[in-house]
């Protein structure tokens, strides 16, 4: 699947959509529509009490809106472990969640040093995380599987010394 | 089913947070893990959270996974700060000095 939009030639990229998704997630990347409710918030590298506060927002927005427990569920679960990760992996970075009638559609985007092998990090169990992460009871390794488990689709794009874009598609 | 009040009481629990009513709370299962991301991905809204971790990303993963009731094991006591977050999020916080075994057992015991 391509995203021109998005991809750059030089850095790897990975997908996973949910079966039954393929057309409408094919759609939306095609044409980016631009929602009518965006919410924007920085992450800051190493900052644990901040981050999650653009997990927060998006979840109650969402709940506002009279998005069901279990969509709601789904949607803070993948937003904040991908916020958590953008906090305990990255130089810090910014997360850009778009709202619309039938989906949300995040992104998170850093400023690098980037996923060296993106495939790696998708197995359950396996952990770059430093002392401090792990001491908190993140580094499991279980963040991107998280993500992966309770979004739609979802889209990486990184390289070893490159910045980081993560993508995620959620329907209601 | 069983009211959170109903295990307060077998555990010689506390509540910590007692502006949410234990009363009003069900439990409908737990689930025991101090890994974070582990909670994330398997605990399911109704459970009781048993854990020693105590700090401020603890409020954020029950609030983000739906969970009602955050069971401090060992006598695990979070700060002010983390008790004003739990009641922000209308999380139940309640502290025991029984260890994860024994708080599991007891509820697993209650609920079958």
């Amino acid at each position: 699947m391509q995203d021109c939009a998005a991809v750059r030639s030089d850095m790897a990229e990975y997908w996973n959509i949910e079966s039954g998704h393929e057309e409408a997630i094919m759609t939306f990347f095609d044409n980016r529509p631009v929602a009518d409710v965006v919410l924007e918030s920085e992450i800051t590298e190493k900052d644990f009490v901040t981050s999650g506060r653009g997990s927060a927002d998006v979840k109650n927005t969402l709940k506002r809106l009279g998005i069901g427990p279990e969509i709601l569920r789904r949607v803070a679960v993948a937003s904040y472990e991908a916020e958590i990760n953008v906090a305990a992996h990255s130089n810090g970075g910014k997360m850009e969640s778009s709202i619309f009638d039938d989906m949300i559609h995040l992104r998170f985007t850093d400023r690098g040093p980037g996923i060296a092998n993106i495939e790696q990090a998708m197995v359950p169990g396996y952990s770059t995380a430093d002392d401090l992460v792990r001491e908190m009871g993140f580094g499991a390794g279980l963040g991107l599987p998280n993500i992966k488990k309770n979004s739609d689709a979802l889209h990486i794009v990184s390289d070893y010394g490159k910045p980081t874009m993560v993508e995620i598609v959620i329907f209601y | 089913m069983i009211l959170l009040s109903e295990y307060i009481a077998a555990i010689d629990g506390v509540n910590i947070t007692p502006v949410m009513d234990a009363a009003k709370i069900e439990l409908s299962s737990g689930y025991v893990c101090d890994m974070l991301s582990d909670v994330m991905g398997s605990a399911k809204s109704g459970q009781a959270w048993i854990t020693i971790m105590k700090h401020l990303n603890v409020i954020a993963v029950a609030s983000m996974t739906g969970i009602p009731v955050i069971i401090f094991a060992k006598s695990s006591n979070p700060d002010q700060a983390v008790i004003d977050k739990a009641v922000e999020e209308e999380i139940c916080l309640v502290q025991s000095s029984k260890t994860a075994f024994e708080l599991s057992g007891i509820l697993y015991q209650m609920l079958n």
